[in-house]
């Protein structure tokens, strides 16, 4: 079996004797383990030893397809405009399942969201608010703040996504561009220690004022107590056996 | 020790029983003198979060100059029952059972948003059956029916009007019949399921639909009678609440709101979802940007529901209700048992004597759930408050590895200061009720 170089190409690990991975270019988040994703007992099914990274999807090159190019034509140029090198403040662009999404780099958001609102081509007058997302595996960027906008004006919706570490989770309040923002910020504060920057007024909204900890952080844990039912003593949800 | 405790106004004597001070009255005069120059009026209310004209429990902070209301805040929180986290360690279909839970009175918009979210994660939405997507639509619309009818219902009652109640919730409950006929619930169905539907309508359900259409049209007039050209009523709602299309555009406000405001923005004619392109029906509006312009929009939407819910009884076709692929089809055959609804004997007969794959496919698919493509998604839908949201994220797990409801009661309710401010109190009960809050989606 042994190839004139002298390596068994069963056991050769080079990229190109490994199966194609799909979109191997975005951030890893995690790691899959063994063949079932079973986070306790053992993976008696052999293939224990798989270890494979779980990746979002990666950015995209040009053309994106649709009117995806116009808007990204449309936000480079105004950003230009405004001398704004617009590399620095999109740091990428994701197409993935027919939606759009640009990665803004925080300092430069509530610029680039004064120009999609402003800019009559781009015309994006509604935003959904802002949604927390944590990354625990996301190493330098365990926080994603995610920003959807509708443009009523010309029937679209983009995303918008900042990233920040968990060690200095500041970006700047787009409240003063979009007022809806205002409880969604203190929402996304709430939940995630985003610290938004420039609020008027970012207090908890959910949880009580002198609550310790942001619950929706993937390290804050569920919580609840086992229950017995017929008999039987039921685990607490995040005590249950899980799969991933 | 007396000594340093008495005063002008405040003697001291001793007596057996120890120190006795005789009190008497300060300087009253120099007291009123002070009270009257601070013109105070101004007062903090504190409304709610326990108060039946509030929707459940929001809780307004008013500060009223004698009938004007200068400030008006909302303290929101007191139903957060943290639903986007257990999500998190549920799987992807068990998930329906937590979202419909959220605005309670829409369980099949939560359902739906969440479904599609999941299908489009999964690209699968071009697989979903026509009858599953006919009858989400059909639930969708009665379910639109019955989020109005509450809606009038109760801003009816908190003005006093206890005729309109009675009326809406006579008819809401008809509709919840049918919700409990085909789901076996009257709320918290988790019937619409990622993929399809829980299971298929069953027998009587399309007569039932069809009955109560037509008692429908005949009970909707009883409103216009009641409420619409009644001098009281109009005088209580006009120019009440109001909040033009720059306000609505600001705070984000979508739904009756922001149609009554002259802007047609619909999300059934703007992002199609679920064959909606295809249904006739039009989107109502008014131009006076206030309460009793949203009341006349919600009366007409409910018209508007019904010719939706004709054609979808109309293009009912036998068929199956769920997704081919049984790698995420839920593999439940349903029937009624003498123990109630469960699975039925012939499928566990099947599962447990014949086909041992079949077994193993079921248990896997119920204790791992199905995997979903990491990536992330926006997934709107036209509820009766508005444009309802789902932002997901998954890590290619069998969980959600984020759920975000963005529900439009909870960004509806930031208008309150905008409405509220400068008016009399009596008018924040209206206001409040125009914007048609429900505490269970805004807080979650």
């Amino acid at each position: 079996m042994t190839e004139a170089n002298g390596v068994n190409p069963d056991k050769d690990l080079n990229a190109e004797n490994l199966p194609g991975s799909r979109g191997d270019q975005g951030e890893p988040i995690r790691v899959q383990r063994g063949m079932f994703g079973a986070n306790n007992g053992g993976d008696t099914s052999g293939y224990g030893g798989l270890v494979r990274p779980v990746r979002l999807p990666g950015p995209a090159s040009r053309p994106y397809g649709g009117w995806f190019d116009e808007v990204a034509d449309e936000l480079e140029g105004a950003l230009e405009e405004q001398s704004l090198v617009p590399e620095n403040a999109i740091e990428k662009t994701v197409v993935d399942r027919d939606e759009l999404t640009f990665h803004i780099a925080r300092e430069h958001l509530p610029r680039v969201a004064r120009t999609l609102r402003d800019d009559p081509a781009l015309r994006f007058e509604l935003c959904t608010g802002v949604s927390g997302v944590h990354f625990p595996g996301d190493k330098g960027r365990e926080l994603h703040a995610v920003y959807h906008l509708r443009s009523i004006t010309h029937n679209r919706l983009i995303r918008l996504e900042v990233s920040v570490p968990d060690s200095d989770p500041h970006l700047p309040s787009i409240v003063d561009v979009y007022p809806t923002n205002d409880w969604h910020e203190r929402e996304a504060y709430d939940f995630f220690g985003l610290i938004f920057d420039g609020h008027p007024a970012l207090t908890r909204i959910m949880m009580p004022d002198d609550w310790q900890g942001f619950p929706q952080r993937k390290d804050y844990p569920l919580g609840g107590i086992p229950v017995e039912y017929k008999g039987a003593q039921i685990p607490a949800p995040d005590q249950r056996r899980s799969y991933s | 020790m007396s000594a340093t405790h008495a005063t002008p106004s405040a003697s001291t004597r001793e007596t057996t029983e120890g120190t006795v001070y005789t009190v008497t009255g300060g300087d009253w005069d120099e007291v009123v003198a002070a009270a009257s120059r601070a013109d105070d009026e101004r007062i903090i209310v504190n409304m709610g979060p326990q108060h039946p004209s509030t929707h459940g429990v929001l809780r307004l902070i008013l500060e009223i100059d004698g009938e004007t209301v200068t400030e008006a805040r909302c303290g929101i929180g007191y139903l957060h029952t943290g639903i986007e986290k257990n999500l998190e360690f549920r799987n992807w279909t068990q998930g329906t059972t937590f979202v419909t839970r959220m605005d309670y009175l829409t369980p099949f918009y939560n359902e739906a948003a969440y479904c599609l979210g999941v299908e489009k994660l999964l690209g699968i939405e071009d697989q979903v059956p026509d009858r599953a997507s006919v009858i989400r639509v059909m639930l969708m619309e009665l379910n639109r029916l019955s989020s109005h009818l509450v809606a009038i219902a109760t801003g009816g009652m908190e003005l006093g009007a206890t005729t309109i109640m009675i009326y809406g919730f006579r008819d809401r409950e008809m509709i919840l019949d049918i919700f409990e006929l085909i789901t076996g619930l009257r709320m918290n169905h988790a019937y619409i399921r990622p993929g399809g539907l829980a299971q298929d309508l069953p027998p009587g359900a399309v007569d039932q639909v069809r009955a109560f259409v037509k008692k429908m049209r005949k009970n909707l007039p009883e409103y216009d009678k009641l409420a619409t050209g009644n001098p009281i009523f109009k005088a209580r709602l006009q120019d009440v609440g109001y909040l033009d299309l720059a306000g609505c555009m600001a705070l984000g406000i979508t739904g009756p709101i922001l149609r009554a405001t002259g802007l047609p923005h619909d999300l059934r004619k703007a992002q199609p979802y679920c064959g909606y392109e295809t249904y006739d029906f039009d989107v109502p509006t008014a131009d006076t940007c206030d309460a009793y312009g949203r009341f006349l929009i919600r009366l007409e939407e409910m018209r508007q529901s019904l010719r939706i819910v004709e054609q979808c009884l109309d293009r009912l076709a036998p068929g199956p209700v769920m997704v081919e692929d049984k790698k995420i089809a839920w593999p439940a055959q349903l029937s009624l048992g003498p123990d109630g609804l469960g699975n039925s004997l012939d499928h566990i007969k099947k599962i447990m004597g014949t086909s041992m794959e079949a077994l193993i496919h079921h248990f896997k698919l119920v204790t791992e759930g199905f995997r979903v493509p990491p990536g992330q998604t926006y997934t709107a839908v036209e509820s009766p408050k508005g444009e309802l949201g789902v932002h997901m994220v998954s890590d290619g797990g069998t969980r959600p590895f984020r759920v975000h409801f963005r529900d439009p009661s909870f960004t509806n309710l930031q208008s309150v200061a905008a409405m509220c401010e400068g008016g009399q109190v009596a008018d924040v009960i209206v206001a409040v009720a125009s914007i048609d809050p429900v505490m269970g989606g805004v807080d979650r």
